[in-house]
């Protein structure tokens, strides 16, 4: 069998394909905090807790509505994405011109509370999406098995993140939402309803959340904690991409999801911190992040 | 006088109260304290429905002991040991706490075993699974009641090795539970003619595991033995059917709780051996209780569950049989009666703290198998407490071999 520095070439793609999928959830969910920060300054505490119903909506939806998984991929971002527009309305609006933290402040408090109320109603030990029956096979890759439904994770998170990309950096409504972020008043005397537009910015970086919510919930089990732990490596992934840069998110989140697949096999009790300490690395030497301008 | 600093005033003269008047019902009642992990990943498993089955264990007593009443305390722990050990101190010191029950999470129990030893209070481990409580950590003043990782590999990997799985790998959660639990397996997989081919040392509360997964499958072994536990244990196996680890593998459960396989359901859990100390559905007795149990909190009761209940009534039996709260007389009654109850049929516990009793291997049924809900479990084989808990290693000062 042939290897590469002493690891058989079969792990090596099994490792990297894997490593795509769980970079593919980091990239939406990166993507979603890069977008909200980029044009509204907010570090978002909250993406977790989003990410979590965004899961929860699926599960609900599909044990008392009978909503199926390809109707929920679109309804549960949309109804996360309006609980957004509400937060961001009634609450966010308020702290715009205060010091960044109350923002992040507040978003951590309504972490707390989304977490606490679906412990509290739903218990601690989860529960099982089934994964959908037209997804349920595998590919034979020949080096390894790849479920169908990771397939599709690497693929809807691709396209999305891109699409977005596109949206946000190449059209006209993404050069509006751009110039909102530099100079708010000025638009504003253009006619533009700049509240919405940040209104529905917010929505929209919340909505991926909830979209990567429920391509994870036939993954792992849906329970209050699952984007507790997820979000604090996502942000490192900001970090490293730089904040704010909607190509480095998506980028970084995908390439540090190999690397941390890679470092499962030469060192796995370093697998959790792998991507922190890339972090402190990109902060010592690059500290606007890869792709951030000085 | 500014508005904050009135509050502040009046919030420190109602803490003042509050505190007083705990330290004046805690002269004339007795005070068990159950302090658990109420919030995070193992709140299922004892957690509030542990503080209900303590509560029912007290009412089932008729509500006093000595003449006087009973009261419960209880605290959530987080997982984290210096909480568990401060909250143990601080009711031992102003509450006059006479029991403590502590719940899930082997590192904090060894922190409260501690404060037990100084304090001078009977601590019960109910959830915690470490061998060690019993061994290096073993004080004369706690006691190990429900299962321990000894217990759990004599089970289920003497079951395994037994059918024929002899070459093992194992999945194992990076702390002191999950390496325990690996190493006791690891002895009873040897001792009976098997071979461990590796093991890779997962991050706790890991995202995903399918790398490990196939790191495991590529090991060749028969046996994917899974040294974790709740959600680390139930995302692995989930993981396992997915990426179909389990044709090649026989997934072994070294800890699985009845809330887990609920979670992941029997279509992904069926066919996996596991140990337990007790079932819901073994006899009448356990369907009495359960059924009780599930009136209050729309669930079966765990072993953990079972387990509190069962101590709170043995540890009242030992006031009222030695006649008083004193530690180390009621230490003494403890060690000395036979229990007899729902959890156990002659259980007893031992000089090192480790309460000897029955353990059960399991079989998770298959969807056809199950008639009604929560019927989850066919019994393999029934151990007797010598089998399932060994004799005694020595490693406990208390308890020379």
């Amino acid at each position: 069998m042939s290897t590469i520095l002493g690891i058989p070439v079969p792990v090596i793609l099994g490792q990297l394909t894997l490593g795509l999928v769980n970079g593919s959830f980091y990239a939406l969910l990166s993507l979603g905090l890069a977008v909200i920060f980029g044009l509204m300054g907010v570090v978002n505490f909250a993406h977790g807790a989003f990410y979590t119903l965004g899961a929860f909506a699926a599960l609900l939806g599909l044990q008392h509505l009978g909503i199926n998984y390809w109707v929920a991929l679109l309804l549960a971002p949309l109804a996360v994405g309006l609980l957004g527009v509400l937060v961001e309305r009634l609450l966010l609006r308020h702290l715009y011109g205060l010091d960044p933290l109350y923002g992040l402040l507040l978003t951590f408090g309504l972490a707390l509370i989304v977490e606490g109320s679906l412990h509290q109603v739903f218990g601690a030990s989860g529960q099982s999406y089934p994964v959908p029956e037209s997804l349920s096979g595998a590919l034979n890759l020949h080096f390894m098995f790849l479920p169908l439904y990771r397939a599709w994770v690497i693929l809807a998170s691709v396209v999305v993140c891109f699409s977005t990309w596109f949206v946000i950096e190449r059209t006209r409504l993404g050069a509006t939402l751009r110039a909102a972020t530099e100079n708010a008043p000025l638009l504003q005397a253009f006619g533009v309803n700049v509240p919405l537009l940040v209104a529905a910015t917010y929505g929209g970086g919340v909505a991926l959340a909830a979209l990567a919510g429920v391509l994870a919930s036939p993954v792992v089990l849906v329970n209050s904690h699952m984007g507790t732990e997820l979000v604090i490596v996502v942000f490192a992934v900001v970090v490293i991409g730089g904040m704010g840069s909607i190509l480095g998110a998506i980028v970084s989140g995908l390439v540090l999801g190999v690397v941390e697949g890679f470092t499962k096999v030469i060192y796995p009790e370093a697998s959790n911190i792998v991507v922190f300490v890339i972090m402190a690395l990109v902060l010592i030497l690059r500290p606007a992040g890869l792709f951030g301008r000085e | 006088m500014n508005e904050l600093s009135r509050w502040t005033l009046a919030l420190g003269a109602a803490t003042f109260v509050a505190a007083s008047s705990h330290a004046a019902h805690a002269a004339d009642s007795v005070v068990i304290g159950d302090i658990d992990d109420m919030s995070g990943v193992y709140a299922d498993v004892e957690g509030a429905g542990g503080v209900e089955a303590i509560n029912m264990a007290i009412a089932d007593f008729g509500g006093t002991v000595l003449g006087r009443k009973i009261t419960v305390l209880s605290a959530d722990h987080q997982n984290k040991p210096d909480i568990g050990a401060s909250k143990f101190r601080e009711w031992a010191d102003q509450q006059g706490v006479n029991l403590v029950l502590g719940g899930s999470n082997t590192g904090v129990s060894i922190a409260m075993a501690k404060v037990a030893a100084v304090k001078k209070v009977p601590f019960i481990v109910i959830g915690a699974g470490g061998a060690s409580l019993t061994n290096e950590d073993c004080t004369a003043y706690s006691v190990h009641y429900v299962y321990d990782t000894t217990a759990l590999a004599n089970g289920t990997a003497t079951a395994m090795v037994n059918a024929g799985n002899k070459t093992w790998f194992y999945l194992t959660a990076d702390y002191a539970f999950g390496t325990q639990l690996q190493d006791a397996a690891a002895k009873v997989v040897e001792a009976h003619g098997g071979r461990n081919l590796g093991a890779v040392r997962v991050p706790l509360g890991a995202a995903d595991f399918s790398s490990f997964l196939l790191q495991a499958q590529a090991s060749g072994a028969q046996v994917l033995g899974l040294a974790n536990a709740g959600t680390d244990f139930s995302n692995s196996l989930k993981a396992a059917n997915e990426f179909g680890i389990t044709r090649t593998m026989k997934p072994a459960a070294l800890l699985a709780f009845l809330t887990d396989i609920h979670s992941l359901g029997l279509k992904t859990a069926q066919g996996l051996y596991l140990t337990t100390a007790w079932y819901w559905d073994l006899d009448e007795q356990t369907r009495a209780f359960a059924g009780r149990f599930f009136a209050r909190i729309k669930r079966q009761p765990t072993m953990d569950q079972a387990g509190a209940y069962s101590a709170t009534l043995t540890y009242l039996k030992a006031v009222k049989a030695a006649a008083t709260t004193d530690a180390d007389r009621v230490m003494a009654q403890l060690k000395k009666e036979k229990i007899n109850d729902m959890f156990t049929q002659g259980g007893y516990i031992r000089a090192d703290g480790a309460m000897i009793h029955q353990m059960y291997v399991m079989q998770v049924k298959t969807p056809q198998e199950s008639k009604y809900p929560w019927d989850y479990y066919k019994v393999v084989r029934k151990m007797s407490g010598e089998e399932a808990f060994g004799p005694l290693t020595g490693r406990c000062p208390l308890a020379p071999k």
